[in-house]
């Protein structure tokens, strides 16, 4: 038997995007059924146990569980419904409204029928075999976030002598809790020559454990025959590890924190264009993907370093694809947006004439930089940056009034210009 | 000690096709395998193509036993119910020499009778693989080439083996053989013994050593190493063919394997190396070998790379299969020496086996209550919905999604622990849970659990794949216990 489900608007993921949206629509008087996989709503947060959450939504400073519970609560609050222990397997797209495959222990097979889906699915983390990292495949090589999870939820201790290759925040986060729990760790690997995680981590998290961070170094080599025994690194020069500087760190564990990759699988299997860059979807000005009804937010769509911006621009895309579901959405052209000079991407990748904030990755790393918009030669906003790096995103808020009084074929190009600054 | 008729060493494809084989027959079978799992060494590590039969001469041991096991997989894949495709082969020639040695290779195939091989013109290649680059000059095809999943298949091999009597001993590394009485007695290295009127030696790698142990004939076995790596079911590259580059001496070349399991494969290198274990890939070949597939297939990225790994063909002087009763001590089989096509060989070196100990005497009366067949390994991502809701109805676990990647239900993972697979990478391989792009980012942790409930080992007994290799060290609350203990 098949189950069959109604509701306005699916939101697949119930961490923080998928909360957050959730309770935004629920809000507004929808229809709102949150699916999650997982048995309890939260996410990747619930395994964050530190804190530093919620310093710009909530005014105040949570632990990942905290933050999770309290979106929760929002969400219950509002009205919205939560299908936790729910895999989605496949997501249909029909003329007048969307399918959803669900396959779950409890109920078998449910068929829900949505008005609109907000795909708010979260990463995955990109790992070791991703990579080709050279060496044997032995015992002990975990992502980073895998460690986080059987370390704080389960109890369970990934190792005693670790290496973490990358320095993405998890990464950081994780070489402190991993010595808080007496497991050595003997340095933390950057292929880069920057750091790739916030500053206050790299300080908090090594600097104040004495934990070193190698830059711009490579791991030539994984080595153990049942169990990691070793990792070889050797310095870059020229993009190329120098291997006559190649040393041999004794070690039992290796974590993984280099990137995270959007899960984008089911609505790339339903047709939705992927931006290369992001890999998460193309999203236009209403925050909707290139198939009609499909909306996307959160690490899904880019990967965000605050959760707090999660939350933002969750609530936005929650207010989208209410409008849609309602018929108010705004139809006709709209302006693109391209990221042509020290920028990663802009997302949105296009913008309605109404105010728009809109999120840049930069680069470059530099201790000031001027950010500006134009259409061809056109300023149509600049402003000055501080402490520029890959690590931080920047954001930049487009008044309705500027965007209105562009031309028809107006394009809006964001370059971001280093500034020399006098020491 | 327990006494058997025959004890085979290895459970590699070669030990366990030889005793899924040999158990039809009245005769108590042992096979004793070092790993913890059957297949663990040379067998799960290939690049799992079932060959077409046109690159040796039937002069040789391993091209008449390749074309006859080819010929027997699709009786053996009803049978046994494993994961195969008879997608076909083709070898591209980019320069005019390669064209001629391809000729040359159409001209043995011929010889061979491999049915239906053709000599392609360029056009005839592009129309056969539209994943080819467009340099082709031309090539060979033969629709008879094939592709298997080596663990399955190899996993399918001994359970039959198991239902009609076979024993497996895993963990079981032979370390001393004493002849007594017409009979060997075995020792393995934790001192289990067992006494085996004959021995099968089918130890891969290690053949030569397990020879040296029965002070049977002296040879050596060359590891040649090859890395394969292994693209997303996403990959554009994935082609409808096996595809061949022009082969050398030593080695077929590196291909690109459109994968029973819907992933891509581009690989393998073939490199002498000393040490047996060594498994490990290299920065080097990995470039090497993105560069040359993507001369045949453009479409190959290393942005869609999910994993590496390494693994050895068993080779030996003379490159040709060494099958045949040991000349220097009595009650011994040598199958050494099986490289590849040993996995296409596999069905026809088994009966090759069994007619050999007939030869020497060992009676073969079929036993009457005979099992031909294994049940079907279902698996949920390929269930309908109404079939998925049937499953749900006989077993709820059926509809719980563990591996989200390959679309891996608790079910199909409780199903091969319960047929004896309890290390991470044995669950792995019977079941693809942690084999696609999260590479168990997300499942294993899950997996561990199911494991540790299923069998009463604790989440720190669990290994990767037996030995050493275990995944946890031990718990957060016992490390504050001992601290206290300290202050």
């Amino acid at each position: 038997m098949i189950n069959h489900k109604e509701t306005d608007i699916a939101v697949i993921g119930a961490g923080a995007a998928g909360l957050s949206a959730g309770a935004a629509c629920a809000s507004e008087g929808v229809r709102t059924l949150i699916i999650d996989r997982e048995p309890l709503p939260g996410g990747v947060l619930l395994q964050c146990i530190h804190n530093g959450f919620g310093l710009h939504y909530f005014k105040e400073e949570l632990t990942g569980p905290e933050f999770a519970g309290r979106m929760e609560e929002k969400a219950r609050q509002a009205g919205a419904e939560f299908l936790m222990d729910h895999t989605v397997m496949e997501i249909r797209n029909q003329e007048d409204k969307k399918e959803l495959v669900l396959y779950s222990a409890e109920d078998g097979v449910t068929l829900v029928h949505a008005k609109a889906v907000i795909f708010a699915a979260g990463c995955r983390e990109r790992n070791r075999g991703n990579l080709g990292i050279p060496g044997d495949r032995v015992a002990g090589i975990f992502t980073a976030g895998l460690a986080q999870r059987l370390l704080n939820m389960d109890g369970f201790l990934p190792g005693k002598k670790a290496v973490i290759v990358g320095s993405g925040d998890i990464g950081l986060i994780m070489a402190r809790r991993l010595s808080w729990c007496g497991i050595k760790v003997e340095t933390v690997v950057e292929i880069l020559p920057h750091p790739s995680g916030l500053s206050r981590n790299i300080a908090q998290c090594l600097d104040d454990f004495n934990i070193p961070l190698r830059l711009a170094t490579a791991v030539t080599k994984i080595g153990g025959s049942d169990r990691v025994e070793y990792v070889r690194i050797a310095p870059l020069v020229n993009g190329e590890p120098d291997l006559s500087r190649e040393e041999t760190i004794e070690c039992d564990t290796v974590l993984f924190s280099v990137g995270l990759i959007p899960e984008t699988e089911l609505i790339r299997n339903c047709g939705v264009t992927i931006n290369p860059v992001t890999n998460g979807a193309v999203a236009d000005g209403n925050m909707m993907t290139s198939v009609p009804g499909i909306f996307s937010c959160g690490n899904v769509l880019h990967v965000h370093d605050l959760v707090d911006f999660v939350a933002e621009e969750s609530e936005l895309c929650a207010k989208k694809a209410v409008q849609y579901i309602k018929g108010r959405i705004k139809g006709g052209s709209q302006i693109p947006t391209e990221a042509v000079k020290n920028l990663g991407y802009v997302i949105p990748n296009s913008a309605l004439c109404e105010t728009t904030r809109f999120y840049m990755r930069p680069r470059i790393l530099c201790p000031k930089a001027v950010l500006t918009v134009r259409n061809g030669e056109e300023i149509i906003y600049q402003k000055n940056v501080l402490h520029v790096k890959p690590a931080e995103m920047i954001t930049a808020e487009l008044s309705g009034e500027k965007l209105q009084n562009l031309p028809e074929d107006a394009k809006l190009s964001f370059e971001l210009e280093p500034v020399e600054v006098k020491s | 000690m327990e006494e058997y008729d025959i004890a085979i060493i290895g459970s590699g494809v070669t030990g366990s096709a030889t005793a899924c084989v040999l158990s039809r027959y009245d005769l108590r079978i042992a096979v004793l395998e070092k790993a913890a799992d059957v297949g663990f060494g040379v067998s799960k590590a290939n690049s799992g193509i079932v060959h077409g039969g046109f690159h040796y001469p039937l002069t040789t041991l391993k091209g008449r036993l390749e074309i006859q096991g080819n010929l027997m997989f699709e009786k053996l894949q009803y049978d046994l119910d494993f994961p195969f495709r008879r997608c076909g082969i083709l070898v591209a020639a980019f320069t005019e020499e390669e064209l001629a040695i391809v000729h040359k290779l159409y001209l043995r195939g011929v010889e061979n009778r491999v049915p239906g091989i053709e000599f392609c013109s360029r056009e005839r290649m592009l129309a056969l693989e539209e994943k080819l680059s467009s340099d082709v000059m031309g090539g060979l095809y033969a629709p008879n080439g094939g592709v298997v999943e080596p663990y399955r298949y190899v996993f399918s091999l001994s359970e039959l083996a198991k239902a009609n009597g076979a024993e497996f001993f895993t963990r079981y590394e032979v370390v001393k053989a004493v002849r007594n009485q017409e009979l060997w007695e075995l020792t393995a290295v934790d001192g289990r013994q067992l006494r085996a009127k004959w021995v099968v030696n089918a130890a891969g790698l290690f053949a030569d050593q397990v020879s040296e142990i029965f002070g049977a004939e002296k040879f050596r076995i060359v590891p040649r190493k090859g890395e394969e790596y292994l693209l997303d079911r996403n990959s554009k590259a994935y082609p409808s063919k096996v595809i061949f580059p022009v082969p050398t001496a030593h080695s077929k070349g590196v291909l690109v394997i459109p994968t029973v399991g819907g992933t891509t494969m581009v690989g393998p290198t073939a490199e002498i190396t000393e040490d047996k274990k060594d498994a490990a890939t290299t920065a080097a070949n990995m470039k090497a070998i993105f560069a040359m597939a993507k001369n045949m297939v453009p479409a190959v990225s290393e942005r869609d790379l999910i994993t590496s790994f390494s693994g050895s063909r068993p080779s030996m002087a003379g490159e040709d299969f060494m099958i045949a009763p040991s000349e220097v001590v009595p009650g011994l089989i040598q199958a050494a020496g099986i490289q590849s096509p040993g996995l296409t060989a596999s069905p026809a070196v088994a009966e090759y086996i069994r007619d050999l100990l007939k030869e020497q005497g060992v009676r073969m009366t079929e036993k009457k209550h005979l099992v031909t067949s294994l049940p079907q390994v279902r698996m949920i991502r390929e269930a309908s919905l109404e079939e998925a809701a049937a499953l749900h109805q006989e077993n709820p676990s059926w509809t719980r999604i563990i591996c989200r990647c390959e679309k891996i239900s608790e079910a199909e993972i409780v199903n091969a622990i319960r047929r004896g697979h309890t290390t991470v990478d044995g669950i792995k391989f019977y079941t693809r849970a942690g084999m696609g792009r999260c590479q168990g980012g997300f499942c294993s942790y899950k997996i561990l659990k199911i494991i540790a409930r299923e069998t009463g080992m604790s989440m720190e007994e669990i290994t990767k794949r037996g030995r050493s290799g275990n995944l946890l060290f031990g718990k957060i609350t016992e490390l504050a216990e001992k601290d206290e203990v300290k202050s």
